[in-house]
């Protein structure tokens, strides 16, 4: 097959959309932290995004998408882009690799939940090379780069195992090694700037479009399913969540958005297997699960404050499963548990269980082996008068 | 019957506890004001690896509060109790006499 003009400038748009949800991410964290931290949150993004933009060009897409070994990992042929060139089926070789990488980006973003308002940047860049290399890569190897789990025949159309349940767990984890913040539980932590977390939240919404859709590799009607059942879910996840906090209060903007993002993590696995009636469902209950998740979290004293775990890890366990639930075959050729098969509900399951262990148990061995070598975290003093100066010797507002 | 201005310098993130310990008390009545300063120790220096970074004036609540004298005592050892980490940069409270105060609604003045 040769390219095509279409899908080609589809996807490169696609993959443009994609990258803004990083520093969407940045700006939707920046928000919810302290005054004295919001330079050093948003910079994470970009630094993460960084990052892995080098760590994908020279072994990253390799290690993901090489050739199969063991159905664990990928093997070293695409080195430094090795062979990966300007021809492809549909779209080009290098298209693809670059709109893969902006979702290896995305996903170290998100991690840098678990670190909020703690973390030393130099000790993250390291743990951020290991993370994407040995957790993201081996995941998006399973989902789609010819790894066990596609093998089984797993669904994962944009990325609820790789991305989310990765980086949500992968944030969990690293909360617990690196620790409360001074003063969590006693001091007062108020989101300092809840306009700039909804800026953040419009951009990660219409960059999902991108995202999602664009998983479709072409400009087709899969691409205008998924789209559109990206939005439904979203708005269904909106509504929920502002709904849950309406009822214990009052309806929450910062609800509203996170309830809008568990919809979009929710419907990532499944933007291609499923319809907008059913999108509703998985929107509507994500926002229900992971505002659930969220309280749970508070009630268990957990500081992973910026809600990666719940939204993310949650959202994308929900997706995972709800994939192998509602999956239609008029959409992905696919059916699931709702039109009698079981099969691939299971599958889901396990595939999502392999995921969330993976991720969980190897972010915390790294994590580990960081924070003991080189430290994971800022001393005291640093955390005290916040990240932006202690890190960045820059201050938001002279 | 004398009145005091009692004039508290404390960390941000104890303000919370710090207004809620008054308001149990029955010292709901206060004028904030979000101010930078420093005490003895000057600021706080960091060993930064791109050279020394030192944070001048750190970020502080003022708290401002009209007591009548009898109360002063009760209401700066409220205050202590609530903004206390036990660490440098608790802050300071100050008592002042106060002359007057007369309430903008009313004709009502206290001396």
């Amino acid at each position: 097959m040769a390219i095509d003009a279409g899908d080609t400038a589809f996807i490169l748009i696609c993959t443009a959309m994609v990258m803004l949800m990083t520093p969407g991410v940045g700006l939707f964290y920046g928000g919810l932290v302290r005054r004295k931290n919001i330079i050093a949150m948003i910079t994470l993004a970009f630094i993460a995004f960084s990052v892995v933009s080098l760590q994908w060009i020279l072994f990253g897409y390799s290690l993901a998408f090489g050739t199969d070994i063991g159905g664990f990992i990928g093997g070293l042929d695409y080195l430094g882009l090795a062979g990966v060139g300007m021809d492809g089926e549909g779209i080009p070789d290098l298209l693809f690799m670059v709109f893969q990488l902006v979702f290896a980006g995305l996903t170290l973003a998100i991690v840098t939940s678990g670190a909020a308002e703690r973390v030393k940047v130099s000790s993250f860049i390291v743990f951020g090379l290991l993370w994407t290399t040995l957790v993201y890569d081996p995941l998006a190897h399973w989902a789609w780069g010819g790894g066990w789990a596609a093998s089984l025949g797993a669904l994962d159309f944009a990325g609820g195992t790789v991305v989310h349940i990765s980086s949500g767990f992968g944030a969990l984890a690293l909360a617990l090694v690196i620790g409360r913040r001074v003063g969590f539980g006693t001091y007062t932590m108020e989101p300092h700037n809840i306009p700039l977390t909804l800026i953040g939240g419009a951009l990660l919404w219409f960059g999902w479009f991108g995202f999602n859709a664009g998983s479709a590799l072409a400009a087709n009607g899969l691409a205008a399913s998924a789209f559109v059942v990206t939005n439904t879910s979203a708005a269904a996840g909106a509504i929920a969540w502002l709904v849950a906090s309406w009822y214990r209060g009052k309806p929450s903007s910062l609800g509203m958005i996170s309830g809008a993002i568990a919809g979009l993590v929710a419907i990532t696995p499944a933007a291609g297997f499923v319809d907008p009636v059913s999108a509703i469902a998985i929107g509507g209950i994500a926002g229900l699960l992971c505002y659930g998740a969220m309280l749970f979290r508070l009630s268990r004293g957990l500081d992973e404050s910026l809600d990666a775990w719940a939204v993310h890890g949650m959202g994308g366990l929900w997706g995972a499963i709800a994939t192998g639930i509602f999956a239609v075959a008029a959409v992905g050729g696919v059916d699931g548990l709702l039109y009698g098969n079981v099969d691939q509900f299971v599958i889901q399951v396990v595939d999502a269980g392999a995921a969330l262990v993976y991720a969980f148990g190897m972010t915390y061995a790294l994590a580990w082996i960081v924070d003991r070598t080189l430290g994971l975290r800022v001393s005291e003093d640093e955390e005290y008068v916040g990240l932006d100066i202690s890190q960045h010797g820059e201050s938001a507002h002279a | 019957m004398m009145m005091k201005m009692i004039i508290a310098v404390i960390r941000p993130e104890k303000f919370e506890q710090v207004e809620k310990a008054l308001a149990e008390k029955g010292f709901p009545a206060m004028t904030v004001s979000e101010v930078r300063g420093r005490g003895e120790q000057k600021g706080i220096a960091l060993r930064s690896r791109g050279g020394p970074v030192t944070v001048d004036l750190i970020p502080k609540i003022r708290i401002e509060m009209a007591v009548s004298a009898t109360f002063a005592e009760t209401v700066v050892q409220i205050i202590r109790d609530a903004a206390r980490t036990g660490r440098i940069g608790d802050g300071k409270v100050f008592v002042l006499p106060l002359d007057m105060a007369a309430k903008v609604r009313t004709e009502e003045v206290s001396i």
